[in-house]
Formats: C-alpha cells, sequence, structure tokens
C-alpha cells in the first residue's frame, strides 16, 4: 500500500502513515508534522459541475480566487492561472462572482459523454 | 489596502483538500483572515471542535499550511492563550527570537455557548491572541441543532418549526456586544461580502497588542438551505438588510463601517432560505413582524452606541 502522508516526526513510522497500521505504529498524539499536507488528499471527485474559465472575457481581477473556499483558483504573478481541478469541488462560488462571466459550470456527465462520444469517433 | 494582485502571492495558509462541504463559507472566511498576514509572518491557530476543525485536521491530513493546535470543543479561548503565555516566558529567556501570532477560531456553538467562559477568561488577562468567530447561526456538525447565534424563527433539529412551535423562539445573543464590554483593544463584526472589510478588520485584529475578537457571518448551504453558489449575494443582503450590521470597536470607542442607504426588509434575507421557509405560511407572518421589530431595534441600540443618530433608513 502507498502511504499517504510522509512524516518527519518522533512517531514510530517514519515513512508514512497507512490505514493498515497499529495504533502503536502512529505519530505520538496524533501529530502531523508535514504542515498544509491536505493538499495531498484529492476531493476533485466531489464534484458534479465543473469550473471553465473563457480567456477572453477574464480581466484577472481575482474575486474568482478571492471566493474560492477550497483555494483552488491558481494565480500567477497576480494573474488568474487556472483551475486546482484536483480539489475544486464544484460549488460554483466563483462563476456566481466573476463580474464579466468569465466562468461557466459545465456539468461532469455531459464532459464525460462527450469525451466518451469523441473517442468512439476516433 | 492591498489589492488582490498583492494578496494572491501570500503563502495560503489553508490549503485545499480539506473536507468542509462544497461551498461552505468557513472555507472563504479563514482563507481572508489568515491571508492578511505577510510571507514573513508566523502564525499559530487553534480551532474549537466544529465543522473547521473536524473538516480540517482528519488524521493523517492537515490543511493548515503553519502551526496548528488541536483542542476540544469548549475551550479554544483557553488553549492558545496558554500557548500565547508560553512563548511569552520562551521569549523572554531568549529560547525564541522569532515574533508569532496567535489566532482561535469557533463556531457560535463553541463561541457563544460552550467556549465562552474560556474565550472570557482569555480575553480578560489580555492575552496578544486574536479569536474569531465563525457564525453560522446552528450547531452544524452535529446536524444543526440551535445555539444561543441562531436566529429568532429559524428551522433546526433541535427548535424544528412544525405544528407545536414555529422554529427558535428567542432572537440572537449579541455576543460582539458582550465582547466589547470585556474593554479589549478591539472588537468587529465583519462580512464577506466585502472582503475588503474582513482584511482591515483581521489585520487590525493581528495588529493590536492584547486581545481581539472577530465575528464573521460564515454561512452553511446544508443548514441554511440556499442555492450554494449565492453565497455572497446572500451575505451582503444579511448586511443591507441591518440583520448583520458591519462595526467595530476600537478601544472602546463604537463605530459603524457600513449604512445601508435603503429600508431593505428582513423578508429579503428570509426568503432566500430553507430554514425560514415555513415562516411564509399563512399564519406565521406575526414571526416575521417579530424578526423585523428585533432587527430594528438593534439597529437604533447600535447606532446610539456609535453616535449615531438613531434613525432607520428611509422605507
Ligand atoms: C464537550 C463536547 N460536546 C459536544 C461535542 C460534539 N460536537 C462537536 S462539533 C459540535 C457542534 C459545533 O457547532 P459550532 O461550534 O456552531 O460549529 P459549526 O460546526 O457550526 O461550524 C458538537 C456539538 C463535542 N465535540 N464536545
Ligand atoms: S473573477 Fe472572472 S474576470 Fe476575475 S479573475 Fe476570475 S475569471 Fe477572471
Ligand atoms: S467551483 Fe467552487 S471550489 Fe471550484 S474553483 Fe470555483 S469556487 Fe473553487
Ligand atoms: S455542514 Fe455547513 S458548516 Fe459544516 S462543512 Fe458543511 S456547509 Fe460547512
Ligand atoms: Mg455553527
Amino acid at each position: 500500500m502507498t502511504p499517504f502522508n510522509r512524516n518527519f516526526g518522533q512517531g514510530r513510522s517514519r515513512e508514512g502513515i497507512t490505514p493498515d497500521m497499529n495504533w502503536r505504529e502512529l505519530t505520538k498524539a496524533g501529530n502531523i508534522y508535514e504542515p498544509g499536507n491536505a493538499n495531498t488528499y484529492e476531493t476533485g471527485d466531489w464534484r458534479t459541475i465543473r469550473p471553465m474559465w473563457n480567456e477572453e472575457r477574464c480581466i484577472h481581477c481575482l474575486i474568482c480566487w478571492r471566493y474560492c473556499p477550497d483555494a483552488s483558483i491558481f494565480s500567477t504573478d497576480g494573474k488568474f492561472d487556472g483551475f486546482d481541478y484536483k480539489h475544486c469541488k464544484g460549488c460554483g462560488i466563483c462563476a456566481n462572482v466573476c463580474p464579466t462571466h468569465a466562468i461557466d459550470m459545465i456539468s461532469e456527465d455531459e464532459i464525460d459523454e462527450q469525451k466518451e462520444a469523441r473517442e468512439n469517433e476516433e | 489596502m492591498a489589492t488582490l494582485k498583492e494578496l494572491a502571492q501570500v503563502n495560503e495558509r489553508f490549503v485545499g483538500g480539506h473536507r468542509l462541504c462544497a461551498g461552505c463559507g468557513h472555507g472563504i472566511s479563514v482563507r481572508m483572515v489568515l491571508n492578511a498576514l505577510d510571507n514573513d509572518e508566523h502564525v499559530v491557530v487553534g480551532c474549537a471542535t466544529g465543522c473547521l476543525e473536524v473538516a480540517s485536521t482528519i488524521y493523517p491530513y492537515t490543511a493548515w499550511n503553519c502551526s496548528f493546535i488541536h483542542n476540544a470543543f469548549e475551550n479554544a479561548g483557553a488553549t492558545i492563550s496558554g500557548v500565547e503565555a508560553a512563548y511569552k516566558s520562551l521569549k523572554k529567556q531568549g529560547k525564541i527570537k522569532e515574533d508569532i501570532k496567535f489566532v482561535a477560531f469557533g463556531g457560535d456553538g463553541g463561541t457563544y455557548d460552550i467556549g465562552l467562559q474560556s474565550l472570557s477568561g482569555a480575553m480578560e488577562r489580555g492575552h496578544n491572541m486574536v479569536y474569531v468567530c465563525l457564525d453560522n447561526g446552528a450547531y452544524m456538525n452535529t446536524g444543526i441543532q440551535r445555539s444561543s447565534a441562531t436566529p429568532l424563527g429559524a428551522d433546526t433539529t433541535t427548535s424544528p418549526a412544525g405544528t407545536v412551535v414555529p422554529g427558535k423562539q428567542q432572537p440572537r445573543k449579541d455576543l460582539a456586544a458582550v465582547m466589547a464590554a470585556h474593554n479589549i483593544p478591539y472588537v468587529a463584526q465583519t462580512a464577506i461580502s466585502s472582503w475588503q472589510d474582513v482584511h482591515k478588520k483581521a489585520k487590525k485584529a493581528f495588529e493590536v497588542d492584547g486581545p481581539a475578537f472577530i465575528n464573521i457571518l460564515s454561512p452553511c448551504p446544508r443548514g441554511w438551505r440556499y442555492n450554494t453558489p449565492d453565497i455572497v449575494e446572500l451575505v451582503k443582503i444579511a448586511v443591507e438588510t441591518r440583520f448583520w450590521p458591519l462595526f467595530e470597536v476600537e478601544n472602546g470607542k463604537w463605530k459603524l463601517n457600513k449604512k445601508p442607504k435603503k429600508y431593505v426588509p428582513i423578508e429579503e434575507f428570509l426568503k432566500p432560505q430553507g430554514r425560514f421557509r415555513h415562516l411564509f405560511a399563512p399564519g406565521n407572518e406575526h414571526i416575521i413582524k417579530r424578526i423585523q421589530e428585533e432587527v430594528d431595534q438593534r439597529w437604533l441600540a447600535l447606532l446610539e452606541r456609535c453616535g449615531e443618530k438613531p434613525e432607520l433608513p428611509p422605507r
């Protein structure tokens, strides 16, 4: 099983925590030694609708970035730089707050169907 | 005032991968508050048990990209003040060189109710810490039980709207006033509809020497039953209907931060939310009337505290 947490702590396990470990092998007091490691856990598959960016309409105001509850909007040098689909839960807030309607919410089912249709064509 | 372009380049201290529901207000509130700290500032966070704490620290993961201390439901104020006291001592002994900020986040259940005594003690002792209450008006994490922050008339699992009771029968506790009565350097009430307001207040709270308290309206799409993407509009309406006024109390001086120009009736805030749906059934008009009276009366009292003319906006 691949460990899902690298762990630099004083607990018995230095390699990582796996679900099959017993309590003696876990870190002391349940400490976690890697800040922000929840980022290695993906919540993107919670999504039923997906935000899609329309570059021509975007004015890079970053209001969407400000209001994302899941820190799932990337920015580089103060400009919009894509969605983090590994974590985005598809809440739809970014699309609603965008002043230029540069974000559309598309059904994941539709995206899957279109992808399938394309694959069948090929 | 920093721009979003600048703020987006600050380290993200609350990262994706947490397990809050899609669209939960807590994620937005916490990101805004911690974003007020610069990259080179150290911060220690503590949380009262509640959705935020449960969803952000599922072992062996943490969504906190900074130091975090776990504690129970009722003692976030005590825990963070204890850590701050230890830090002060170590600093005096020269064992710590850096400046460190301390902040506790608690839900309304963990703050207005069960954690009130530990919070009160921490504020009274004058610790250099910030306490942020994320008010979603019920004990959401355990299935939407009423708290002393639940609005009058709201349907919760322990104030169920039915033939016997029409939702919660008591109005909300005025926690900001209770905190202001501790005569601490900084108390503020804010809402995410204005990120600038949250940012400014969080920055002030971190900067003052001594305890600071911030109350944030932090909607819960599950418990409030509104259309999840509409969160910012809904919070804006909460401010415009004067249900959630924006104000601050600096060294005992009350100041109103936003004065709605129009009289927006409370129905505008109630209507989009499933927890108030029953109030629009025939026979329940008197409850809406009571909610409106409560809002108006509190608004007038607030204006008076702020040294403004106590009058309602024109209808
Ligand atoms: C002493 C104690 N009693 C009860 C609980 C169960 N419990 C955990 S979270 C919670 C509700 C939290 O409500 P609130 O503080 O409003 O935060 P929210 O989840 O709404 O953000 C309760 C009752 C507990 N953890 N400890
Ligand atoms: S809110 Fe809209 S316009 Fe602004 S950065 Fe995001 S996508 Fe671009
Ligand atoms: S849909 Fe929600 S979670 Fe996804 S990027 Fe937009 S605001 Fe963030
Ligand atoms: S139940 Fe409400 S407060 Fe809790 S995580 Fe879900 S939306 Fe947030
Ligand atoms: Mg709550």
